[in-house]
């Protein structure tokens, strides 16, 4: 039936959109500070791959795992990643000042290393072999809201997720309400636009470069964590992350800066993401064309922002500056 | 004495090599107006800088009611209730008058910028300000960028104002304006610190001068006690006596004729209007204004740099008598007609210069295209250097340093020195001496004088009008992008020339 | 009432350098590589519970072990270098073009395409390798060009379309290598395997060395290229200051346009190289990565090509020598790219100390004294 068929789709694309929105989310509030951070894609491999060793300590020591720190213990571990990440980037680009591009590409070199190595080593480490599964921690991250989840295709569109999805939605809707409504929104924008007049009206731009871009890191780090428990259900398979951490770099700009717009975008682009694989196109060309379409559609959109020149779509002004105060 | 709002005992302040500040004193009641004093490059914003909290001094002390403050950062300096407002504005474009204001503020309870915006518009009736608080930053002109930073200082309360160079952007009319505002705030008992190197502005706001030069205070006289020369002396040091070698024009003919020219900015804002003048050879002729009068883009229009919508520029050559037509040309089409236009523009290490070339490689800028093939012919411009450096005394290791380590004069000799090197029929300089010491400005000047003896037709943009007319043979003054007179240098007053620089803005109503 | 908060003397107080003397920065520099080496040490000994000379012994022998191996290095190492230099230009104009990945895959694309489509003609291998070279370079420029016409156009953001462009590239790969696979197995394989048609020879009969020979003559000739030309000094201007490139009439646009031609076209010959020289086939992770190493490598040489040697061979020794350290204990090979992160993260933060100085306050007071 296609109205199924399409309910399937959608709940697909929004399953595929999660991570891109955690990484999107993220991205957006650090780049709000004026911190090109393309460390993201490298910060959320880390925090997968924290979780799942976090999930697997946690099981290997308890046999009767409590579904509480199941959910718990990874979480916490997965933040921790994703914050440490996010600090090697602050201090060298916020406290040392250097190159922004250079750091964030070192980064993700060292954070997706970081990832493939644990992954795949984890557990040749414990002197065990095989790879890593963890059926426990992906079940408790997968538990569905009762009773509402078996609603028919209803509770299929909007119920039938793990937590972390609804946290993912919540956090972008928060993070744009704080930007647009709060004074610490405004100061963190006006960071970012221009960090001399922030300084100079008295608000701590190192303070809130470093606040940012950690919370930014922390949150795509989620991305990963939803990815490895939820997704793939407590599996680690080198590299199956891809690069979706680059496609949430992609929805800042399609999402043209605003929390609000990323959570549509990052559907859509889970949805391109799989699309080939629900209207059965009859070539794997057309298949690669159809995933190429993000990529496209991100572009035209830069394009568009930039010809058009309206001052509030434009990235913000200092985006991928670094500050000295006492510069002449 | 418990009337003192502020006071800094020896402060110092150094940048790389450069000693901006050097054991500065000052004092600052409660409800006077202060001016602080000096020429470019004297220190005075330095020095505000640092109560303000965007520097940081080497050495000092700050005293404010009598109790040591240390200001680190501009949040102490809110927390004493110090406020500056910039030269250069610091506003955020995308955000509103109200957003601006407010930002940055740790006001308790919930963040309403609708009651921010209220509370902005009380504040503006209570002084007299026209202001849109849900105006957008890049949506105004800059007397209304002045107003909001003004407001702003007001808003949080500061009860020490700092101004650094605020008429340099306003029409006479506003000037006025804002003085009126000033003084009102004078008898809420506020204290106020003008920065300016105005005399008469000096004369007309404040109650009492501190002159600073080169880094030092040299001293404070009430401003009722204190009289132009008096000022100029303790400004630039000795008793000064312009004694500028003025010949008489060599065989004047025309070289450049400018015809109704307008250009529009990126704003769209007309930034020329209908500007007709023509320089001739053997002459300086000079241009006087408010800066930011349209001076800046009348040398770039010349120099090939800016898209006029209107008027026609023409060059007479000095060996056949052709004319040339200047109009749409890039600079290096200019050049291939066998133009020898030379150009010292305002920003010296940002247009003029590359700093982090070195002086070699920075003569090769107007030559490089010389010679054939793709390789660079580096040993003429070494030549050049050398022969620069020696002859115009350049303080300097050595050809290879990069010229943003020399001093402010130095740099100012290499561009002057690569620009006449080329024997051009036209020389155009804007603000050359801006930021020197007195010596390098009359080396600067003799250079220009040689210029004109041999023929050419120099223009001259200079905003100390005792110069100009010490300097040049015409004057032209214009304002708000229009020519508003013409003078005999010879046969003019300062106060001529100010009036007619302060004429337009008012006759355009 | 509010606690008012004291106000404290900062501590360390930071100014920026006029100068440092050349010794000093190099040694700045050497000690950071020092503390990296020796935290890689330390973190690689904890992974792999081996005694730290064992862990030196198998770096050294996963890249001098044998002649075989040496020649691999070299290989790597000019490859990453070859890349390095394509993205300097554009860097030196400060275009911070991250595009170099889909650069080199677009150019390694060409290649291929005509390796798949003319190899079974009566084509001679000469005139094919010919074509294949023309075809790389075009396609490497045409994908650099794009971007940098928008960015003269309308200044649009070239680090974020560049970005954009690597998967664009990886995503056409993927629809060719579809098309031109056998049965549709997605995988290309060696293409004329059979008849070497498009593969470069081997010299003195070794494979690889013909790689290793064109990018040594290629660093020199951009060296020269960017030092003594007057197109490099143009780019030089520009980089510095775009206002002063306009002042003495340099054509801004056109500059930026050519420069991310040249950069495109090292990137495509890159390419060339990768599938006619070392590779034979294309697959979207040809480059694996090094269009993005290479921009570290760039940087972290301040754009000096000589330096590019040195800093390339050190990143290329350190990945065969983690890749050998990872097999010998089983681990898995990501290894390399961990120190090489390390290695990176103290190189790039080091440079602060050579930029500024940092003045602490007490013991400032206590020599005024």
């Amino acid at each position: 039936m296609i109205f199924l068929k399409i309910i399937h789709f959608i709940s697909a694309a929004i399953v595929q959109g999660i991570p891109l929105l955690f990484g999107a989310t993220g991205e957006i509030l650090t780049e709000k500070s004026g911190n090109l951070n393309l460390g993201i894609p490298g910060i959320m491999y880390v925090g997968g791959i924290s979780g799942i060793i976090g999930g697997y300590l946690y099981e290997k020591a308890a046999p009767t795992p409590n579904g509480f720190l199941l959910i718990l213990i990874p979480l916490l571990a997965s933040m921790l990643g994703s914050l440490l990440m996010a600090l090697i980037y602050s201090v060298l680009t916020i406290t040392l000042r250097a190159n922004q591009n250079v750091t964030g590409l070192a980064l993700t070199t060292f954070g997706v290393g970081l990832g493939n190595f644990f992954g795949g080593s984890l557990l040749a480490m414990f002197g065990e072999s095989g790879s890593i599964a963890l059926k426990a921690t992906g079940a408790a991250y997968r538990t569905k809201i009762p009773f509402l989840s078996t609603l028919g295709w209803f509770g299929d569109l909007f119920f039938s997720y793990g937590f972390l999805a609804y946290t993912a939605v919540i956090i972008a809707i928060v993070a744009g309400i704080i930007l647009n409504k709060t004074r610490v929104g405004l100061n963190l924008k006006a960071v970012g636009e221009s960090p001399a007049t922030a300084d100079a009206a008295g608000i701590n731009v190192v303070k809130y470069k470093y606040l940012a871009t950690c919370i930014g890191g922390v949150i795509a780090g989620l991305g990963g964590l939803y990815w490895v428990m939820d997704y793939t259900d407590g599996a680690w398979t080198n590299n199956g992350f891809g690069d979706r951490g680059w496609l949430a770099i992609a929805i800042v700009i399609f999402a043209i800066w605003k929390p609000k717009l990323a959570i549509p975008s990052s559907f859509l682009f889970g949805g391109l993401y799989i699309l080939s694989v629900f209207i059965q196109v009859p070539t794997s060309w057309a298949r690669e064309i159809i995933n190429m379409l993000p990529y496209l559609v991100t572009i035209v959109v830069l394009c568009a922002v930039s010809a058009r020149k309206k001052r509030e779509n434009l990235p913000p002004a200092s985006l991928g500056l670094s500050y000295f105060r006492e510069e002449r | 004495m418990d009337n003192v709002a502020i006071e800094l005992r020896g402060i110092c302040k150094t940048f790389g090599s450069i000693k901006a500040n050097n054991n500065v004193n000052l004092i600052l009641y409660k409800g006077e107006i202060l001016s602080l004093l000096g020429e470019n490059g004297s220190g005075k914003t330095t020095l505000m800088n640092m109560i303000s909290g965007i520097y940081y001094p080497d050495e000092g002390h700050i005293f404010i009611d009598g109790k040591e403050v240390v200001i680190s950062s501009p949040k102490d300096a809110y927390k004493y209730k110090i406020g500056m407002i910039h030269q250069h504005f610091k506003l955020v474009d995308v955000f509103t008058a109200a957003e601006n204001i407010v930002l940055g503020l740790e006001e308790q309870g919930r963040f309403d910028i609708k009651a921010a915006a209220r509370k902005v518009k009380e504040l503006c009736d209570r002084y007299g300000f026209v202001l849109d608080p849900n105006k957008k930053i890049y949506e105004m002109s800059v007397s209304e960028k002045q107003t909001v930073e003004i407001v702003k200082v007001l808003y949080r309360g500061a009860d020490i104002l700092v101004l650094d160079e605020p008429t340099a952007v306003l029409t006479p009319q506003e000037t006025r304006k804002l003085f009126d505002v000033l003084r009102k705030m004078k008898e809420d008992n506020k204290a106020i610190i003008i920065i300016t190197h105005k005399l008469h502005e000096v004369l007309a706001v404040s109650d009492r001068v501190t002159v600073l030069r080169k880094g030092e205070t040299i001293g404070s006289v009430a401003t009722s006690e204190a009289t132009v020369s008096m000022l100029t002396e303790m400004m630039v040091g000795a008793k000064v006596e312009l004694n500028i070698d003025r010949t008489e024009p060599v065989n004047p003919v025309p070289r450049l004729i400018v015809e109704d020219i307008s250009c529009v900015n990126r704003e769209n804002v007309r930034v020329l209007n209908d500007i007709s003048f023509v320089a001739n050879s053997g002459e300086i002729l000079g241009i006087a204004g408010i800066a930011g009068s349209g001076q800046r883009e009348l040398l770039e229009s010349i120099a090939g740099l800016q898209h006029l919508t209107e008027g026609n520029i023409t060059y007479i050559d000095p060996e056949n008598g052709e004319k040339k037509n200047l109009r749409d040309m890039t600079p290096v089409q200019i050049r291939d007609l066998g133009v020898r236009l030379s150009f010292v523009p305002e920003d010296r290490l940002g247009m003029g210069l590359v700093g982090n070339m070195d002086i070699s490689d920075n003569m090769m800028l107007r030559s490089y295209t010389k010679g054939r093939g793709v390789f660079l012919h580096k040993k003429e411009p070494a030549t050049l250097a050398e022969r620069i450096v020696k002859q115009l005394e350049v303080v300097t290791p050595g050809i290879d340093t990069p010229v943003r380590r020399l001093s402010g004069g130095n740099v100012q000799k290499v561009l002057v020195g690569r620009e006449i090197s080329s024997a051009p029929t036209v020389l155009m300089a804007a603000y050359p001496v801006r930021g020197l010491d007195i010596n390098s400005s009359y080396l600067i000047y003799n250079l220009l004088n040689e210029q004109k003896q041999n023929g050419t037709a120099v223009i001259f943009v200079g905003e100390d009008l005792d110069v100009l007319i010490d300097l040049c043979d015409r004057i032209i003054v214009i304002g708000g992008g229009q020519i508003t007179g013409e003078v005999d240098a010879r046969n003019t007053t300062k106060e001529e020339i100010g009036y007619l620089m302060t004429k337009s803005n008012g006759g355009e109503q | 009432m509010k606690k008012e908060r004291k106000t404290r003397e900062p501590l360390v107080h930071i100014t920026k350098r006029a100068t440092i003397p050349l010794w000093k920065a190099i040694l700045v520099r050497v000690v950071a590589i020092l503390i990296a080496l020796v935290i890689s040490a330390v973190v690689v000994v904890v992974f792999t519970h081996k005694n730290p000379v064992e862990v030196l012994r198998a770096m050294f022998n996963g890249n001098f072990g044998s002649a075989r191996k040496v020649l691999f290095l070299l290989q790597r190492t000019a490859m990453l270098l070859c890349i390095s230099l394509a993205v300097t230009p554009a860097f030196r104009m400060k275009f911070w073009n991250i595009g170099a990945e889909g650069q080199v895959l677009m150019g390694a694309l060409a290649a291929a395409a005509c390796m798949f489509y003319f190899g079974k003609t009566k084509m001679p291998n000469w005139l094919l390798l010919i074509l294949m070279f023309a075809a790389s370079l075009i396609f490497g420029m045409l994908w650099a060009i794009i971007p940098a016409i928008f960015k003269a156009a309308w200044n649009t953001n070239e680090t974020l379309f560049t970005l954009m462009m690597n998967y664009v590239a990886m995503q056409i790969i993927q629809i060719c290598v579809s098309i031109w696979a056998p049965n549709g197995s997605g995988v290309m394989g060696h293409i004329n395997p059979t008849t070497y048609k498009g593969w470069l020879p081997d010299v003195f009969g070794q494979k690889y060395l013909i790689n290793i020979i064109f990018v040594t003559i290629l660093t020199g000739i951009l060296f020269v290229y960017l030092t003594f030309s007057k197109h490099g000094y143009e780019i030089s201007v520009v980089g510095e200051s775009e206002n002063t490139a306009r002042y003495i009439g340099i054509n801004v646009k056109k500059v930026i346009l050519r420069t991310m031609a040249v950069s495109g076209l090292i990137c495509g010959f890159a390419g060339f190289l990768l599938v006619a020289g070392e590779n034979h086939t294309i697959t979207k992770d040809l480059a694996g990565g090094m269009g993005f190493t290479a921009i570290m490598v760039s940087w972290l040489a301040k754009f000096n090509p000589l330096i590019m040697m040195g800093v390339s061979f050190l990143l290329s020794f350190l990945h065969l020598g983690g890749v050998q350290v990872a097999q010998d204990c089983r681990l898995n090979e990501s290894i390399p790219e961990i120190i090489t992160g390390i290695i990176l993260f103290f190189i790039i933060g080091c440079e602060f100390f050579t930029r500024y100085k940092l003045n602490f306050r007490s013991a400032g007071k206590e020599e005024a004294k």
